[in-house]
């Protein structure tokens, strides 16, 4: 599993990519109320902007981690946003991508570097 | 949870009054069975009084809520919104009858290009963000006009969140650009960030940290450079009436809040305006009718062939317009007072609280400032919890969770409104708040108390919204059993 700057995780399942956000992320955003989810299909950029989650705090961005298209979308989590809270790396899982380059995830950081980055953030 | 029935819970007592009107009807419109409150006259007035002393306005407590601007509304205003020549004027009378309202129209549009240095306006947006639509619909005739294709438009992290949405419903690629660690733009960054397909960059100045733009004439410079545009969100414009105009720092474009600024009750979803000032060069693509003044008096002109068209049905919420002027014709050059007072207020309380509560940027403000409850979170309590605790001590929250690059903030933009006794007041209760959350965390955990409505379930609210009344309330509708 990988992790951007932005707290999204990634992680290679077969040919697909599977992206959610981290622990971090869903802890500092509070109870998520509701999601939009891009449709199957649509091709992102690392970096561009994919979904975006709705908590009773802020509307936040989420970033595609690698660049692809959109192969499966969680679809249930739709009725279900609390699994995001709940489950971050698991049941709350956002888009499944078609990656164009696995290189770009060696551009992220890995367990260890992500929880560096976390606690440094807390400091802040 | 202290409740309150509803008219339909309290029917039931006849009072005879109804019935009797009843009777005057003919036969045919009569019904048996009106699914009506059967209710007399000071039955629903008692009603309603009793349901508007709940409400919390400015005029009942200090109503500290960040970058909203939330000053008292001098009653003046109201007085003259409600003259009738202005309330009752029917907007398709013909110019001459009109003549009043066109000539103010056309001299807060004169003020209004003194207080901020631009060289014209329009009045018709009708809130903040419709100003900041209009603005970027503006800027890209302009650049269309010039043959130019652009783009992209810049937008610091800390800026209000209909900026890049204004951005984006103009179909223009929105470009997040971090603050520098004192919360301004970094310069270095923007040097790079501009490029020949920038069309503009969305300055907020005060920025929504409550902090003055230190750079705003090299940043104009650096856009102005590459052939971009510089626009400001004049929200908090507040902080700097009578005091520097972003006109002379060269701005291009700039929406104002009328409704902030120059006093108007808002909150709740308005009325507001927006009006929107340029520069020479984008004045032809303001939208129409302009408010002219001509040998015959005022009047509407409408031939202007690279107009982006009506924004808004007839002139935008005229009822601002009126408020405003008064507003500014009320204090004329005192207006910079009123800025100076705003900026006094922010810092006064800022300093007092800077012991109490963590406030990453701790050097002085603008007219609001930004602390955080990170020291209060060791024993759970949340800014949410201060918000609501404030409640207790008859004061309105301060905007929370804004902006989004300060964690668990607290806004605070106590206006110039507020006499050094309130300021006290607003202080003690968050040194207090900030020692419960020491000594008795629970009492702000469990707060507020003293509201008509208690802590409510906001997820449950915002997950499952019911918004219909049920006449039986103990069961769950159709809906709440589905979840849909």
């Amino acid at each position: 599993m990988k992790f951007t700057k932005e707290h999204e995780w990634v992680e290679r399942q077969g040919e697909l990519a599977v992206e959610g956000i981290t622990d971090f992320a869903q802890h500092s955003l509070g109870d998520v109320v509701s999601l939009e989810l891009p449709k199957a299909g649509k091709a992102f950029k690392q970096g561009e902007s994919l979904a975006i989650v709705d908590s009773m705090k802020a509307s936040s961005d989420v970033y595609a981690a690698v660049s692809g298209e959109v192969a499966e979308v969680n679809e249930q989590l739709l009725q279900n946003p609390q699994w995001i809270n709940e489950s971050p790396y698991e049941k709350g899982w956002l888009v499944k991508l078609k990656p164009s380059d696995w290189n770009e995830a060696d551009t992220l950081m890995d367990k260890e570097q992500y929880d560096e980055f976390v606690a440094k953030q807390e400091k802040h | 949870m202290k409740s309150m029935d509803l008219l339909f819970d309290k029917s039931g007592a006849h009072s005879g009054y109804v019935g009797a009107r009843d009777q005057e009807l003919p036969e045919p419109f009569t019904r048996q069975e009106l699914p009506l409150p059967d209710l007399n006259e000071v039955q629903v007035v008692r009603h309603f009084v009793k349901l508007s002393s709940m409400n919390f306005g400015v005029d009942s407590g200090m109503y500290p809520l960040g970058s909203c601007t939330m000053k008292f509304n001098p009653k003046i205003n109201e007085e003259t919104a409600r003259m009738p020549g202005f309330a009752g004027l029917h907007p398709l009378v013909e110019e001459k009858e009109a003549q009043g309202a066109l000539q103010l129209m056309y001299e807060l549009e004169e003020y209004l290009k003194e207080v901020t240095g631009m060289d014209a306006f329009t009045l018709q947006p009708c809130a903040g963000a419709h100003g900041e639509l209009t603005s970027v619909m503006i800027a890209k005739a302009y650049f269309e006009s010039r043959g130019q294709h652009r783009t992209t438009i810049l937008v610091p992290d800390s800026a209000h969140g209909t900026n890049p949405a204004s951005a984006n419903i103009c179909s223009f690629k929105v470009q997040n650009l971090k603050s520098d660690e004192k919360g301004g733009v970094d310069l270095e960054l923007l040097r790079k960030a501009v490029k020949e397909d920038t069309a503009l960059l969305m300055l907020t100045n005060p920025s929504t940290l409550g902090l003055f733009e230190e750079n705003v004439q090299e940043i104009a410079r650096i856009l102005h450079e590459k052939g971009a545009l510089l626009y400001i969100d004049g929200a908090n414009m507040n902080a700097m009436l009578g005091v520097t105009r972003p006109g002379d720092q060269g701005a291009d474009l700039l929406h104002l809040n009328l409704h902030k600024t120059f006093s108007t009750p808002h909150g709740g979803g308005g009325p507001g305006a927006g009006p929107v000032g340029v520069k020479k060069a984008l004045e032809p693509f303001l939208p129409v009718p302009r408010v002219v003044k001509t040998m015959d008096g005022y009047g509407f002109r409408h031939e202007r062939p690279q107009s982006i068209g009506k924004v808004s049905s007839f002139y935008g919420n005229f009822g601002v317009l009126v408020r405003a002027y008064t507003y500014i014709r009320a204090h004329g050059p005192e207006l910079r007072k009123l800025a100076e007072d705003a900026v006094l207020n922010a810092n006064y309380v800022l300093e007092a609280l800077k012991e109490d509560y963590d406030v990453p940027f701790p050097q002085p403000c603008a007219h609001e400032f930004v602390a955080s409850s990170t020291k209060q979170q060791k024993n759970g309590v949340h800014t949410m919890d201060i918000a609501k605790r404030l409640l207790d001590y008859g004061i309105h929250a301060p905007t929370i969770y804004f902006p989004l690059i300060v964690n668990e903030a607290l806004m605070v933009e106590p206006t110039e409104s507020e006499s050094k006794e309130s300021l006290d007041q607003f202080i003690a209760a968050m040194k207090a708040i900030a020692r419960e959350a020491e000594e008795h965390p629970e009492l702000v955990l469990r707060a507020p108390q003293s509201t008509p409505v208690g802590r409510l379930d906001g997820v449950l609210a915002a997950r499952q919204p019911n918004l219909t009344y049920e006449e039986d309330l103990g069961k769950p509708s159709e809906k709440q059993k589905t979840g849909i």
